[in-house]
């Protein structure tokens, strides 16, 4: 029973990558209505973006607080950019057609991020450098807390404040959340709707960006299909704790990563993925909108 | 009508050329994960044989025939395996099939090379399954049975570690057959298995599991899987200040896991095919050479490529005929090779009997600590 604080550690900093996965679909979410699935890979993007950079001007040579700042916003610069053109080039010339074709489109893009990285980058496991030494916090016999993981967590709950303080405070915020409400009437009261949903892409996409960076950090693998299981879990903590919502989706990735964490320290690491997507359908038949999801009610 | 039947004589020609052109190579099949998470294994192997092709082509070739190599990746997904196995037998028509490291990968081009009766070897697939498909299937390695029992020897009277846990890949063939042979044997050499836990190849995140070993304070802990899950789980072990010895199997030989594993991997044993610190003259040779050729150091599985292209040519030299069945029959035959990694001799199971050796990691070298006979 002594290692359950450092499984209660190991779950939430695992929930924290989850979250700013989590964050960046529910942001496009609640302005659109439209599930991102390309946005896995974008931050698939964002960890070779921020490797390559790394590699380039010898990142790992000189560890430290300065060196992580620049490979994240190397990392947040390609995603937010990548984020733009998908918008652009995908999404916008289907706006107003319905909803399936923009998921089926998502689905494609997602497909041709992870192939195109296949053949840009080559299918090969590359290892990330350490671009922060990871020093131990807390150690003793039987619970080690490094600084990283306290990091992530810390980031992870920032990303939240700084994006409610957005939503909710500035005068961006009130746009976005009139686009959400109806995209026609927000248009015709003189809201640039592109320029909103532009400015919700960089967000998510910049989001996914620091999730790559501090990722790599953690797991030092990174491969053109490394966006599909997190994506997928990111997603599902979403929808667990109501798409749309910011709030939902974070405590929705802790939930995530805690049972996971526990499932495969006391039950078996083959359920660890059942149990997720258990999660989803459970969910998804005890209350439809998620843990705070509004629910929507059918304008007759 | 002179210019017409000229022309079409020179296309009969070109066409006559082109299949003499044919004839006068023999083509033998390769297939491995030249990319994908085990891209070293398939690309050391290949090297391996691409060399004794090249010697062999250089010395004249087999009867006086040219050997040409066909190679196909799989990227080291066992869903690719069948469509390039298939293509190498149907569209390449060739006439023998040398892959893979995997033996999950292996088993799955085992039955469709057994189903078309063409004979294959894999080069370092340890898993008894591979072989047991039926009687075109050899290999030039060892098998996990006897994998399994050098490391717990290793560890019991080499190290004098009793207590050990287990961290196996469940989905990986290899990894599962090498954990159940090893856990046997430490308990019947008096030895304990504190914890025998589970992960998914392609898994990021162990410290779940780790943690739960660590409540047990092991000694060492065995992890039977693949160098890029084992680079994650040696690095995690570490950062959650588990200081047990990690002990592996060959799955472990590629030149990523020290660098991948951020130097935590340092220090750890695994059983091998052969040293590259053997001070047989014939290892030598074949390491300068390699080392002359493609500027690295040859691991285990080019060493096993390069014996597996060897054994296939010496089997194609003897037959008085050049088809799939009687390379089959001169394979069996094959006793007392001289081997880069061993004397080898295929038994009836169509596997080699040869020794083990067991490596420490140290950095990009691999010292030899102890050779085990079977």
């Amino acid at each position: 029973m002594q290692d359950l604080i450092q499984h209660l550690i190991n779950g939430l900093s695992l929930g924290s990558i989850y979250a700013l996965i989590a964050l960046g679909y529910t942001m496009v979410y609640g302005v659109l209505q439209l599930i991102n699935f390309a946005h896995s890979d974008i931050y698939m993007m964002g960890a070779f973006a921020s490797y390559y950079v790394s590699r380039w001007f010898n990142f790992e040579a000189h560890p430290g607080i300065v060196t992580l700042c620049m490979a994240l916003l190397a990392s947040m610069t390609a995603c937010a950019l990548i984020g733009v053109a998908v918008e652009r080039f995908a999404y916008r010339p289907l706006r107003g057609s319905p909803k399936i074709n923009i998921l089926i489109t998502a689905i494609g893009v997602s497909l041709f991020l992870q192939f195109g990285a296949q053949l840009i980058f080559g299918p090969n496991p590359k290892a990330f450098p350490t671009l922060i030494e990871d020093v131990a916090l807390i150690e003793t016999e039987f619970i080690v807390l490094k600084s990283l993981e306290v990091t992530v967590f810390v980031i992870t709950l920032l990303a939240l404040g700084v994006l409610h303080f957005l939503v909710y405070k500035t005068k961006f915020g009130k746009s976005m959340r009139a686009v959400s409400h109806n995209i026609n009437t927000a248009s015709v009261l003189g809201i640039n709707v592109n320029k909103v949903i532009v400015l919700t892409f960089i967000v998510g996409s910049a989001l996914a960006g620091v999730g790559s960076v501090l990722v790599g950090l953690k797991y030092p693998k990174i491969e053109p299909l490394m966006g599909v299981m997190i994506g997928l879990k990111g997603f599902v903590a979403a929808v667990f704790g109501g798409i749309g919502n910011m709030t939902g989706a974070v405590i929705g990735a802790m939930i995530m990563g805690l049972s996971e964490e526990f499932v495969v320290a006391y039950l078996s690491s083959t359920l660890r993925d059942a149990l997720a997507f258990g999660l989803l359908i459970g969910i998804l038949i005890w209350k439809p909108s998620g843990l705070l999801g509004k629910n929507t009610v059918e304008k007759v | 009508m002179k210019f017409l039947v000229s022309f079409l004589l020179s296309l009969s020609l070109v066409s006559l050329t082109a299949c003499t052109k044919n004839t006068n190579e023999l083509v033998i099949g390769e297939f491995a994960s030249l990319t994908g998470n085990e891209a070293t294994f398939g690309q050391s192997t290949n090297k391996g044989i691409r060399m004794a092709l090249d010697e062999i082509n250089a010395a004249g070739g087999i009867k006086g025939k040219k050997v040409k190599l066909i190679t196909y990746d799989n990227q080291g997904k066992n869903d690719e395996v069948a469509s390039v196995v298939k293509r190498l037998i149907t569209q390449d028509k060739v006439l023998a099939i040398i892959g893979e490291v995997a033996s999950a990968r292996s088993e799955v081009a085992a039955h469709i090379a057994q189903q078309y009766k063409v004979p294959m070897i894999s080069p370092s697939s340890t898993s008894p399954k591979v072989t047991a498909v039926g009687d075109y299937i050899f290999r030039v390695c060892f098998i996990d049975p006897f994998q399994g029992k050098v490391m717990a020897k290793f560890m019991i009277e080499h190290l004098k570690l009793k207590k050990v846990a287990i961290l196996r890949d469940v989905k990986n063939q290899y990894s599962v057959g090498l954990a159940d042979v090893f856990s046997k044997e430490v308990t019947s050499r008096g030895g304990e298995v504190l914890t025998d836990v589970s992960y998914q190849g392609e898994d990021v995140d162990f410290k779940a599991q780790l943690t739960q070993i660590k409540s047990k304070n092991p000694e060492a802990i065995f992890i039977p899987g693949y160098y890029g899950e084992v680079a994650l789980i040696t690095n995690q072990a570490r950062q959650l200040g588990i200081k047990s010895v990690f002990l592996g199997g060959d799955g472990w030989d590629s030149n990523d896991l020290v660098k991948n594993s951020k130097k935590a991997a340092n220090g750890s044993y695994y059983s091998n095919h052969y040293s590259t610190e053997s001070t047989d003259p014939k290892v030598q040779d074949f390491i300068q050479k390699y080392k002359g050729k493609y500027s690295e150091v040859p691991d285990a599985m080019a060493a096993l490529g390069y014996d597996a292209a060897k054994i296939m040519t010496a089997a194609m030299e003897r037959v008085t005929e050049m088809t799939p069945e009687q390379i089959k029959n001169e394979i069996a035959k094959t006793k007392d090779f001289p081997g880069v990694t061993g004397n080898i001799t295929l038994n009836d199971q169509r596997d080699a009997v040869k020794s083990a050796v067991v490596v420490q990691i140290a950095d990009d070298a691999r010292k030899f600590i102890i050779n085990i006979a079977p």
